[in-house]
């Protein structure tokens, strides 16, 4: 229960943060939007797979942008504060949680700029929706713990791609995977396994980063 | 244990009965694969020996955290390093193989993919540890991403091959081989001989690199 309150201050601290200064949010809508324009100049409106290809992969990069300040903008000193008064899983949590909301309120923008702009193949539009919000929380669990790895590298953005990339191969590729029955009706074998996969993928993420993150913290 | 020498000697005949008989030893004949067949003993032996090095690393990284003891760290990144190597080869023998089978190095099989993510996966590890100059910090650090791309590993390399058509041995079934492919002449070479062979190899070759480095500290300290 006490460790559950100070995860809700944690999470209300970041959220106030965001609401004062404003800064991530619009930074980060401003890239998706101007990221998307660019697209939307160069490529007009492609075809469905092109447009699932380049969906997920403007996530990635949404994503990186989104969670990769979210180590460093806290100072040595504010760590160490945090840290006597919350302990580094509740810290975690909090930040899990806020990168989560964050990256999920993103890439629903970014899906309904890529609906304005790069036209509509979709199909199923409340199951893209659903797949999205499961991308977008994906992606981000992995990014926050990665962006706790890059901090300690002192060279965020670029570290966080090299250290991430790579592990999210996967669960990329299983999302534009089940995100293609929603461009037509195909029958997509094994579709209730790969949801249950990327869901167990991300609680094995989140236990991880319970276990792993006191290591990282204490310097 | 380690520094005793009968299990070099031991690795050492293991890989010349693994050679021989697996040269000149019977195969069944299956279409498609032919003779091409006999890569099971290398090609395979190279990627249970990539797995079990992870493995080792894996190991010594958790026990870094447990224990900080510098020797840790120093044996999880070898274990690593000599796994990179048998991974590269298991990629290199596989290709060869597909260019004879499938008619091209490289056909974005899920296998394929898979070990060209795990390679990119411990190449990062590397740069990861380069990145950091404090060692204490640099061990740590690597030790924790150690350990999560290993979780990370296995649904790429255990998992998703499962999921995804493939032309390769096995299918959509076992990542390595299908177990019906091969007859007990060609199991009493690979169990016995080829995957712990291969093994013991790179256990010796890993135990070299960190005598080496640990004499290369004694000179640099003295």
């Amino acid at each position: 229960m006490r460790s559950l309150n100070h995860i809700l201050a944690l999470f209300r601290k970041d959220l106030l943060l965001e609401i004062r200064q404003q800064y991530t949010f619009y930074g980060v809508v401003l890239y998706v939007a101007s990221t998307i324009f660019v697209l939307y100049l160069a490529m007009g409106q492609p075809e469905e797979i092109v447009w699932n290809g380049l969906f997920w992969m403007i996530q990635l990069f949404i994503c990186i942008n989104a969670v990769a300040k979210s180590f460093l903008q806290e100072s040595r000193g504010r760590m160490l504060y945090f840290y006597s008064i919350a302990g580094p899983r509740d810290f975690v949590l909090s930040k899990l949680l806020f990168n989560s909301i964050l990256m999920v309120v993103m890439s629903l923008v970014s899906l309904v700029l890529f609906q304005m702009l790069l036209g509509n193949p979709l199909q199923y539009f409340l199951k893209f929706t659903a797949i999205v919000c499961l991308g977008g929380w994906s992606l981000s669990l992995v990014f926050t713990f990665l962006a706790a790895i890059a901090a300690r590298a002192q060279q965020n953005a670029a570290m966080m791609a090299i250290l991430g990339f790579p592990l999210i191969i996967p669960q990329i590729l299983l999302l534009m995977r089940i995100s293609g029955t929603a461009f037509a009706d195909v029958v997509q074998a094994g579709l209730g396994q790969i949801i249950l996969l990327l869901i167990g993928l991300d609680i094995l993420v989140i236990a991880l980063a319970i276990i792993l993150f006191p290591f990282l913290w204490k310097d | 244990m380690l520094r005793q020498s009968w299990w070099k000697i031991l690795s050492l005949v293991l890989l010349i009965i693994t050679f021989i008989a697996g040269f000149l030893g019977g195969v069944p004949a299956k279409p498609i694969l032919n003779e091409t067949i006999r890569n099971l003993y290398f090609h395979v032996s190279m990627w249970f020996t990539m797995m079990i090095l992870f493995i080792v690393s894996l190991v010594y990284s958790i026990k870094y955290l447990r224990s900080n003891n510098q020797v840790h760290d120093r044996y999880a990144l070898e274990f690593a390093k000599t796994g990179i190597v048998f991974g590269l080869l298991g990629l290199i023998t596989g290709m060869i193989w597909a260019n004879y089978t499938w008619g091209k190095p490289w056909n974005n099989d899920p296998k394929q993919l898979g070990a060209a993510i795990a390679l990119l996966i411990y190449f990062a590890y590397m740069v990861l540890r380069n990145s950091l100059t404090d060692e204490d910090k640099r061990a740590k650090t690597a030790a924790v991403y150690n350990i999560f791309a290993f979780a990370m590993l296995i649904p790429t390399l255990w998992v998703i091959p499962r999921l995804m058509d493939s032309l390769h041995p096995g299918g959509m079934g076992n990542p390595a081989f299908d177990t019906k492919d091969i007859d007990s002449r060609m199991r009493m070479i690979f169990w016995p001989a080829a995957v712990p062979g291969w093994t013991l190899l790179a256990v010796w070759i890993t135990t070299l690199r960190i005598r080496l480095r640990s004499l290369h500290d004694i000179k640099l300290n003295a």
